[in-house]
């Protein structure tokens, strides 16, 4: 195993304005494992060829001494972010054949700090699951393997950006963007043991990401720690006139709000995380972090986050309603996959029914028929109305405390398969992160430890709104408590 | 309140998904089951509580009323899978 793998992006910054190796070492190290990793289907679409080309102009610039703050860092892009020139599917086939003539802000914004770009990573179709299982370009598959499991037993890297989290695991990314719109970065991340953030909602500019439901989407960052991630969150966040959500605010420096003492920092811990049925294991872990806290000088204070249990119901009336707005774009005329029919409705219902896979159809009749007339009342506006009381608890918390401490996900990876008999039983995976959208709270999942089984488990923190420096440096204090270093493979470990 | 049938096919029509009668009953259950459960929201006072559609209090900003894009028909047209002497081409709507 190439030992430039296992670098975190501060090593891989220094080691390339040392000369110790060059922005073209470091991408084909990248390209190799990518090829070397293509079992797990990370990838939809590999772009090495633009990875080298980029890699070029990346040593040029170490040559002058004009690097960029990510520059020469390998990255991957999830498939639904739109690049210019480069096939954007968003995990669906019907924009199987789309080639952005654009390129997202997001993406923009890291190409202009000198990132490599490696390829598009797989997702859920229109980012819409929780396992990765939903994709029309297949599952993807954990590089993390239980102690208890037979050689064919393949686990979900977790959803909806299963392809970024998984990548970033088995390091045939160094970093990787991901979208959450009720948890797809911070339970992925939980499931592959690394780390990602959700900043707050209107931080990352939303422009040229394929919309699935646009109140709650929000870009954010996947790396092997919390600086990786502080590094990428500074480069991905800016205000941008295109997209009419982002907010027009002051951006701190994130790198530079790292290594602070939490000492007086006030962390609530809601009683209401405390669900029936969870593992100890789980329970277990959280009860550890309160401890780490604690004992870096934190405060613990016990706080109610009464209306918690509706968010995910509310959050399956508000999401769906949205997607089924979102979505009637895709009607075979400007874009995307057309299924000839004998008339035009004959076509776009073609189109759709053919383009769509069943996840997506049912989330769009849903969302169809709770905004349709005689239930927009009783669904979608009563929605709105729990999604405030779910803002307010977290507004009356804040008065208290300073950040929140949480699991990020009810469990480990679990088996491909599992949980796909009940759509409920798959939307309970996102029961701790989804309170976080509907708020437009920034959250982040920190790996902390290994269940009994061998598989990685994550603690999230969510934070005040635009208070990412907290959450960030807070999320730092329990990754040196935690000081979790296990890997998904051996070979990693070893070379570690 | 509970969807049938019937409402699946109206629902489908609705929101222009073509479903084959062999689909349509698997359709109705998972999306009574989704449903179901979703009923519970009823239990919660709402009573008097503004609908939230908005999270953060930060104005929307403006700009000024000036074209700053377009002359790109090509790129436009790029993805269509039907194009006609510069315009989308659709199947014929009017006798």
């Amino acid at each position: 195993m190439n030992p430039l793998l296992t670098l975190s992006v501060s090593e891989a910054l220094e080691g390339l304005k040392s000369k110790k190796f060059s922005s073209v070492e470091l991408a084909q190290a990248f390209i190799d494992r990518m090829a070397e990793t293509r079992h797990l289907n990370a990838y939809i679409t590999e772009t090495p060829e633009l990875a080298l080309e980029m890699a070029k102009a990346s040593d040029a610039r170490y040559q002058k001494g004009e690097a960029l703050p990510l520059d020469g860092i390998p990255t991957g892009i999830k498939d639904l972010f739109c690049t210019d020139g480069v096939k954007t599917t968003a995990g669906s086939n019907i924009l199987g054949n789309f080639i952005p003539p654009y390129e997202s802000t997001v993406s923009q914004n890291l190409i202009d700090a000198g990132a490599v770009t490696l390829g598009k990573l797989n997702l859920d179709e229109f980012a819409m699951g929780s396992a990765n299982t939903t994709s029309a370009y297949g599952n993807v598959i954990n590089p993390w393997r239980a102690t208890t499991d037979t050689p064919d037993t393949q686990r979900v890297p977790g959803g909806s950006s299963g392809g970024s989290a998984a990548a970033v695991a088995a390091r045939s990314a160094m970093i990787a963007t991901g979208t959450d719109t009720g948890g797809s970065i911070r339970q992925p991340a939980s499931l592959c043991g690394i780390t990602g953030i959700k900043p707050t909602y209107g931080r990352c500019s939303r422009w040229g990401i394929v919309a699935f439901a646009s109140s709650l989407d929000q870009a954010g960052p996947f790396g092997q720690n919390v600086e990786d991630c502080a590094r990428m969150l500074d480069v991905m966040s800016s205000y941008d006139p295109k997209d009419s959500t982002s907010a027009k605010i002051q951006k701190p420096d994130f790198l530079g709000s790292l290594n602070q003492s939490v000492k007086g920092l006030k962390v609530g811990v809601p009683k209401e995380y405390q669900m029936d049925g969870m593992p100890d294991e789980i329970n277990n872990l959280w009860q550890q972090g309160i401890e780490w806290l604690k004992s870096e000088g934190a405060e613990i204070v016990d706080i109610s986050l009464p209306h918690t249990k509706y968010a995910l119901p509310s959050y399956y009336i508000i999401a769906p309603a949205e997607a089924s707005s979102n979505l009637a774009r895709y009607d075979g005329v400007r874009y995307g996959v057309r299924k000839e029919g004998t008339n035009l409705q004959d076509m776009y219902e073609l189109t759709r029914a053919e383009g769509f896979g069943d996840e997506v159809k049912r989330r769009i009749m849903i969302g169809t028929y709770v905004l349709s007339a005689g239930y927009y009342d009783a669904y979608y506006v009563k929605a709105q109305k729990i999604r405030r009381l779910i803002s307010n608890d977290f507004r009356d918390a804040y008065e208290k405390v300073d950040v929140i401490l949480t699991p990020t996900a009810p469990s480990d990876a679990f088996e491909i398969g599992e949980n796909e008999d009940d759509p409920v039983k798959m939307y309970l995976n996102d029961v701790f992160t989804v309170t976080v959208n509907l708020a437009g709270l920034p959250g982040i999942s920190v790996p902390v430890g290994l269940s009994k089984r061998g598989l990685p488990l994550g603690l999230q923190l969510i934070g005040k709104p635009w208070d990412e420096a907290t959450l960030l440096n807070t999320a730092q204090t329990l990754e040196k408590c935690a000081n979790f270093t296990a890997r998904s493979y051996s070979d990693l470990a070893k070379a570690a | 309140m509970s969807i049938d049938r019937a409402t699946t096919e109206k629902v489908a029509t609705l929101a222009r998904l073509r479903l084959q009668e062999d689909q349509k009953d698997a359709y109705t259950e998972k999306l009574n089951g989704i449903m179901n459960w979703i009923e519970q929201l009823q239990a919660v006072d709402t009573d008097g509580v503004e609908p939230l559609s908005k999270v953060h209090d930060i104005d929307t900003p403006v700009r000024e009323d000036q074209i700053t894009d377009g002359g790109i028909q090509d790129k436009v047209l790029s993805n269509a899978p039907e194009t006609l002497e510069g315009f989308f081409g659709v199947p014929k709507i009017i006798e």
